[in-house]
């Protein structure tokens, strides 16, 4: 079953075509990449997917619902959730209540319960810290959970993001390049993270740069160049595709014109 | 420390200092400056939930204490109401307004959103000091007791006004206090103090995040219109001073100086700013450029308000 269907997707800033018309689905439990060099596009189709932006043309289904240019908070409460490339963390929180605030849609909004400190506002708090400690264990930060979310390490916010995002109960988890300046033992602690999630249902749709930790792990890729798609398989199959050798190295041949022009 | 015993310690905190500060008044004028600074501290914490809280700003609180404080003196005239239903009407209407005003104004982010606040104030101000022929304008008008001080006497308890404004200010602030701090910790104080941080992640979290600004907007509007009542109710006057720019300047500054986002840092900043030119009188001629001077130093050293900061460097000299 496909839970994410993008049907040629994409947006045009004051004229200029960022990503041209870009297709392809998620199947349940599924691990999908987008891949692609710098400026290809891939977090812009990140955040029409996520409902940051809005769309030039295409359409973008969840679980079969058409999903274009609805805001993103009302996409939390369908299902979908994200993490972000350059951080976008609550810093003025504790580790934990990052976390916590991501059960914002199971806790519902009481204004008046929260103000006036009633047993449901304590209640729905304490059932947010059970859960939110659970994801802090799985994702290896329970020890840090009463530290100001400013004093973790990059690699551990990274983390905390993804705890943030699994706190809303996602069908599909948006990971924004989750390894991006992770060393390489970090890299393999995500890399483990994010095929758990995977194992408990979630289906991941995934921007990386990291080819290593992309051909690990996902069941399907699709790769991106200058705004478009022009690739799309299995991680091996993909990774001997001329054309997507071309995009990531640049041919001998362009190589040498270069050269001959300069 | 836990949530649950700053939100103890900070009660325990502003029970005592408002039980044993009278210990060291030398005389009853002391009591009216104390009911000065609970009220101006009220109306700080209001601001300390939208601008603390949830990182959005006003410039224009003030008129929502003027909303306040004119629902004292012109409820009973008018409507034949009984003051203590005028306060609630006065925070209603604030409520409204702010609800209604709000949801245009917070769309808009940064210094637009403060050039917006700043209009909304403004405009009360004006409203209030041109329609003479309601609110008195810029002679203002008189406000009808809130018949405690009769009561008491009934009992035979004698009080002076400002011992019982002191009193009964000090209450309201400790129950503003218990509600900003039951806020700070709960799933919707949560959720606002996210806006804070981020908007964008906020709402990918599923937080609606007009809503939770419009949230802060009207709560902290309520915060002031009773502050705004209480300063009519105990002059027994009101000028429509209290809804100018200047007190929405001062609001916001003892706010930012006490620290945005401490429910304690309010009341110091508000003591500070209420007590500091009663104190600075006797250099006359310099008392705004020392008061100028203070707050310049504090924003440089201690940016994230006196209390935080100096919170920070208690800890950090603890073992």
């Amino acid at each position: 079953m496909t839970i994410l269907e993008v049907e040629g997707l994409g947006i045009d800033f004051g004229g200029l075509t960022a990503v041209g018309g870009v297709s392809f689905g998620v199947g349940s439990g599924e691990i999908v990449s987008v891949i692609g060099p710098n400026g290809a596009g891939k977090t812009t189709l990140f955040n029409m997917i996520s409902g940051i932006y809005r769309p030039s043309r295409g359409r973008i289904m969840l679980e079969g619902r058409d999903i274009t240019g609805v805001a993103s908070h009302k996409l939390a409460a369908m299902g979908m959730s994200r993490t972000f490339q350059n951080l976008m963390v609550f810093q003025q929180m504790t580790v934990l209540q990052n976390v916590m605030a991501g059960r914002h849609l199971t806790e519902g909004v009481h204004v008046l319960t929260d103000l006036l400190g009633l047993p449901g506002s304590w209640r729905r708090n304490r059932e947010s810290e059970r859960e939110a400690m659970r994801l802090l264990e799985l994702v290896g930060l329970e020890r840090g959970a009463w530290r100001e979310a400013s004093e973790l390490s990059y690699g551990a916010l990274k983390r905390l993001e993804i705890a943030r995002a699994l706190a809303t109960q996602p069908k599909l988890l948006l990971l924004d390049e989750p390894a991006a300046g992770c060393n390489a033992v970090e890299t393999q602690e995500i890399d483990g993270l994010i095929s758990d999630i995977a194992g408990t249902g979630v289906s991941i749709l995934l921007v990386e740069h990291d080819m290593k930790l992309v051909m690990k792990i996902s069941g399907h890729v699709v790769v991106m160049d200058q705004g478009e798609k022009i690739s799309e398989g299995r991680p091996e199959a993909v990774a001997h595709d001329p054309r997507v050798i071309e995009a990531y190295l640049g041919t001998e041949a362009e190589g040498a014109k270069e050269h001959a022009s300069g | 420390m836990n949530g649950i015993s700053v939100r103890t310690a900070t009660l325990l905190a502003l029970a005592v200092i408002i039980l044993l500060a009278p210990v060291l008044f030398p005389s009853s004028f002391y009591y009216r400056v104390g009911a000065l600074i609970f009220i101006n501290g009220l109306a700080a914490m209001g601001l300390v939930v939208l601008v603390g809280y949830a990182g959005q700003v006003s410039l224009g609180h003030a008129g929502f204490s003027g909303i306040g404080a004119y629902a004292c003196a012109l409820g009973p005239v008018h409507l034949g109401l009984p003051p203590l239903v005028c306060v609630a009407l006065g925070a209603a209407v604030s409520g409204l307004l702010a609800f209604l005003v709000g949801r245009p104004i917070l769309r808009l982010k940064a210094h637009y959103l403060a050039v917006a606040t700043l209009g909304l104030g403004i405009l009360i101000y004006m409203v209030i000091n041109n329609e003479g022929w309601l609110t008195g304008g810029p002679d203002g008008m008189t406000v009808p007791s809130l018949g405690v001080r009769s009561l008491l006497k009934g009992y035979g308890i004698k009080v002076t006004s400002s011992e019982m404004w002191y009193w009964i200010s000090g209450v309201v602030l400790l129950a503003g206090a218990f509600v900003a701090l039951n806020l700070h910790n709960s799933p919707a104080g949560r959720a606002l103090r996210s806006l804070h941080d981020s908007e964008v992640a906020a709402s990918t979290i599923g937080i609606d995040v007009a809503r939770m600004k419009l949230t802060a907007f009207v709560i902290s509007a309520v915060y002031a219109s009773v502050a705004g009542s209480q300063v009519a109710l105990m002059n027994r006057f009101v000028t429509p001073d209290v809804a100018g720019f200047m007190h929405s300047v001062e609001l916001l500054t003892m706010t930012v100086l006490g620290g945005a986002a401490s429910v304690l840092g309010a009341v110091v900043g508000a003591t500070i700013l209420t007590a500091l030119p009663q104190v600075l009188t006797v250099f006359e001629d310099f008392e705004h450029v020392l008061l100028g001077l203070i707050m310049m130093l504090v924003m440089i050293f201690l940016r994230e308000g006196l209390v935080p900061s100096l919170a920070r460097r208690m800890r950090r000299s603890a073992p």
